[in-house]
């Protein structure tokens, strides 16, 4: 069964070991991720403008080629996720703004898709327990932080993944591969998202907290769904170099966790562009 | 023919200012069964009164139309007055031409004016074929349950056994005095909350005509205002285990209900530790601490804590997470736990995160200046994000918005001012009882701002927290009102029952039972015997869903015929 996926722009470019290792480990649960034939990029930020029709244009067209394609599409990008996401909840509530951006751009986007994180399918389709018994290598032992940062989560009313507050979704997530979800007082706090452009001293400092603070509760790595907050989080730790000093905290998307815990081959894993290289603690003795 | 008079009120400029009056009264006077119509300025003052019994004498009325403002306002009046000159007060009638008519329509006058006297004619229709009637009588039972055995119950308990009535007092818990036995020092003077509650458990557990029925509850009512059965099952059987003993029946007249509050499960604030830090308590949780003879000292490890934080609206006005009202106590309380912490920690620091203070009445805002100003509590104006553990401490991260700063606090115990929730079962008694509650829980008043103390159900009153977060002398005074409610009731010789309710017009009726569901209030019944629907007039409210629902026409309400209604449409459907 082929899901629609929609890749987006970061995991198509500098994210790249995000898009192979979530593919990979679709493929090899039987839930193959089929990309979009035609899209472009969502815009990567939610507009909050009070007239916020020009910039809902662009998610907009996603979710026409979504539609076409399938009832779901699916993202790993926790940022496309929210983008599109809202749009689709906002749109389902405004159906004049919606006539007046189909009026724009000549297309016929119904509002039927839906948007669905991939970790959504892995929770509700095929379950945590159906996960765990396809696991051939357990992360046992693996001290493993979730981190969910904002967009994944917030706002609940229009995304409703998972509780805001008190998430849980990666924790069962690491469970059900074997490894010991480490909870710590900054798995929702903001990384400073793109501040990292204009302001990197802010996000640079957030970052360091979160990392240090997942440390102080024992965590050996950060989990994350989200291609900016993997940046935000282990760029700062870049000046060690690559190759791991024992001081810096490797930040793993989810689906990497998965690939190795699922048994693939390492090239599925994704892990070459790491600056903080994960790979050591994967190595079999 | 009948002889009618039609009586057009002014009232004041209210109606004469849009509608003319003068000309309606005219047009009415031209009916045929019009003998005589005026207008006058103010119809329900004593003159205004005394002119239709006069009317009514000196030109032999049988039917009187008051066109004037709402029935609910007024009806009474007229009625009373009519009756005293000799009219059957249920051939009289009102028409609305205020609230329905002059009021909603001040930019047309003319069609008000056109709109009103078609009100009127209906009306002088529907009086044409209205039977005259008699309410009838039954007796009642001066006997009160009151449910619920805080304050406020007691405080209903102590004033009806207090003038003369007998009063069964029921509590499913194994002692009286509810959530205030848990309270230390109460706003405003400090005074110790046990020993207030103390003296009050007994009087109640002397006074000879109140008896009290502990781990007990209300589990079914029947009948109806003056004459309830209520049955009473002891859980104290069902608590341990044991088969439980057959309900007992009780006939009361009227209850009070009390049955108060309940705290906010901490567990729902897990940005703020709830449930996982043991550091992290709620108000009561606290005041059990300062109570006299009690110690103020860490769950974790029983340190007397130096640094306190109170967050003030854990969990109220916040409509995606938690409730959203406010609780109305928590400022208060907080001010007073502040200073209770100084008193007896007094090298000690205490932070308060607010949103804003709400401390209206009186005495109330003085009070929480003395917090501030004689005791230095520190009140921070922010919202608090998160609460979480770092080593045996508890680190508060907050903000002060009056200098635009995030605030983080490194505590010893933190103490979240969380809302009252409506008492856990309040939503099944309120079933039982046949009252309705709103979206949290608590019960539904009958008018928010006439009839605070009353439910919408006849002969059931309302008292304390069940009915919304209140304190202790609010509690008390809604107990007052409802006693008083509750006098009013017994003081009548006899239950008065109006006769313009719902009758069955047995040769019609063909068994079918589609009225019976139909009845909001639960006033109808299938007689198996005789294979007709009945109505249990007392219960009856008039509401009609039952004549519109009966597909035979059987089902019916005194004066209300089928033939009044059509005739009444047909003045208006043209
Ligand atoms: C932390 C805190 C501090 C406070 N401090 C103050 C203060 O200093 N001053 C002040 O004025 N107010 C204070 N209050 C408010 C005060 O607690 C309430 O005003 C008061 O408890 C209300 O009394 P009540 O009788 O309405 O409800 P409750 O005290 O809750 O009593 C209700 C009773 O009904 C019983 N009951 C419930 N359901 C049933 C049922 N189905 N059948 C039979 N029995 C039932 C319960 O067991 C209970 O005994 C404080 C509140 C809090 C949370
Ligand atoms: S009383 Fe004060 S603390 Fe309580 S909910 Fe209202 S504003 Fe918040
Ligand atoms: S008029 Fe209303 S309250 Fe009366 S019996 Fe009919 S449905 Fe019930
Ligand atoms: S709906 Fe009418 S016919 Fe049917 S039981 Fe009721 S009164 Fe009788």
């Amino acid at each position: 069964m082929g899901i629609p996926y929609y890749p987006g722009c970061t995991l198509s470019t500098k994210a790249g070991g995000y898009d192979r290792s979530g593919r990979a480990v679709a493929a090899a649960l039987g839930m193959d991720l089929v990309e979009l034939p035609n899209w472009q990029c969502c815009g990567a930020t939610f507009p909050l403008a009070t007239d916020n029709s020009l910039a809902l244009i662009a998610p907009t067209r996603v979710l026409y080629e979504a539609e076409q394609a399938g009832e779901q599409v699916a993202t790993l990008c926790a940022i496309c996720y929210h983008v599109l996401k809202r749009t689709q909840t906002t749109l389902a509530k405004d159906t004049e703004m919606l006539e007046r951006i189909n009026w724009f751009t000549e297309q016929d986007y119904e509002g039927r898709v839906e948007v669905v994180h991939f970790l959504q399918l892995l929770r509700d389709q095929l379950g945590w327990e159906a996960l765990a018994e396809r696991v051939v290598r357990p992360l046992t032992g693996l001290r493993a932080a979730p981190y969910y940062g904002c967009l994944l989560l917030r706002p609940y009313n229009e995304i409703g993944l998972d509780d805001p507050e008190a998430p849980l979704i990666l924790h069962d997530l690491l469970r059900a591969l074997g490894a010991e979800p480490v909870d710590f007082p900054y798995n929702i706090e903001c990384c400073g998202s793109y501040l990292t452009v204009r302001e990197p001293e802010i996000s640079e400092g957030l970052s360091r907290e979160i990392v240090a603070s997942s440390r102080e509760h024992g965590a050996q790595v950060l989990v994350t769904a989200c291609p900016l907050c993997q940046f935000n989080l282990e760029y700062p730790q870049r000046a060690t170099g690559f190759g791991r000093t024992g001081n810096e905290t490797p930040i793993l998307y989810f689906t990497q966790l998965m690939a190795v815990a699922l048994g693939l081959p390492e090239e599925d894993w994704g892990m070459e562009d790491h600056y903080v290289d994960p790979r050591p603690l994967f190595e079999t003795a | 023919m009948s002889r009618i008079g039609v009586f057009v009120c002014h009232c004041g400029i209210n109606i004469a200012a849009t509608v003319d009056v003068e000309r309606v009264a005219r047009e009415l006077g031209q009916d045929a069964n019009v003998v005589f119509a005026t207008d006058y300025k103010y119809m329900c003052s004593d003159p205004g009164q005394q002119l239709i019994k006069d009317a009514i004498a000196e030109h032999d009325l049988d039917g009187v139309v008051v066109a004037a403002c709402s029935p609910s306002m007024h009806e009474r009046t007229f009625r009373q007055a009519a009756g005293d000159a000799g009219v059957n007060p249920y051939r009289c009638e009102m028409a609305n031409i205020r609230e329905q008519c002059s009021w909603v329509h001040q930019r047309e006058p003319e069609q008000a004016t056109e709109k009103a006297s078609e009100i009127v004619r209906t009306l002088v229709a529907k009086v044409q074929q209205d039977e005259e009637l008699a309410p009838s009588y039954f007796p009642l039972t001066r006997r009160a349950l009151v449910i619920g055995g805080g304050i406020s119950g007691l405080e209903a308990a102590l004033g009806i056994a207090r003038s003369g009535y007998p009063v069964v007092l029921v509590e499913r818990q194994d002692h009286l005095g509810g959530k205030m036995a848990r309270l230390s020092g109460t706003y405003l003077n400090f005074e110790a909350a046990p020993g207030l509650l103390q003296r009050r458990v007994e009087q109640v557990l002397s006074h000879p005509h109140i008896e009290v029925m502990l781990q007990a509850q209300v589990t079914g009512l029947d009948g109806y205002v003056g004459n309830f059965q209520a049955w009473v099952a002891d859980v104290s059987a069902r608590e341990a285990g044991e088969p439980p003993a057959e309900p007992r029946r009780i006939d009361v007249g009227a209850i009070v209900v009390a049955t108060g509050w309940d705290p906010y499960p901490l567990n729902r604030l897990p940005e703020y530790g709830g449930g996982k830090i043991l550091d992290v308590v709620d108000g009561l949780t606290f005041e059990q601490m300062l109570q006299p003879g009690a110690e103020i000292r860490r769950p974790s490890d029983g340190r007397v804590p130096q640094e306190v934080v109170f967050v003030q609206c854990a969990g109220s006005r916040d409509p995606e997470r938690g409730v959203s009202y406010c609780s109305k106590v928590c400022c208060m309380y907080v001010a007073k736990q502040a200073m209770l912490f100084k008193q007896r920690v007094p090298e000690g620091q205490a932070y308060v995160f607010y949103i804003d203070i709400r401390s209206a009445g009186k005495g109330y805002d003085e009070f929480v200046q003395q917090a501030m100003e004689a005791y230095d509590v520190l009140y921070l104006r922010g919202k608090v994000s998160k609460i979480f553990a770092r080593g045996d401490r508890v680190v508060v991260w907050g903000a002060d918005t009056l200098v635009g700063r995030p605030v983080e606090v490194e505590a010893d115990l933190v103490v979240l001012a969380t809302p009252m929730l409506p008492g856990s079962g309040a939503l099944t008694l309120a079933q039982t009882l046949h009252i309705s509650a709103d979206g949290y829980g608590f019960y539904n008043e009958a008018h928010p701002k006439l009839r605070p103390v009353e439910s919408l159900t006849a002969g059931v009153y309302l008292a304390g927290a069940g009915q919304g977060p209140k304190d202790i002398p609010e509690a008390v005074s809604q107990a007052g009102g409802a006693v008083a409610k509750v006098l009013q009731l017994f003081a009548q010789e006899t239950m008065v029952q109006d006769p313009t309710v719902a009758y069955v017009v047995e040769d019609i009726c063909s068994f079918c039972g589609v009225c019976v569901p139909a009845c909001p209030y639960e006033a109808r019944e299938l007689d198996p015997l005789r294979r007709v629907a009945t109505v249990n007039a007392a219960l009856c409210q008039t509401c009609g869903a039952c004549v519109v629902a009966c597909p035979n026409k059987a089902s019916r309400i005194h004066n209300w015929e089928p033939g009044q209604v059509l005739a009444m449409a047909d003045l208006l459907v043209k």
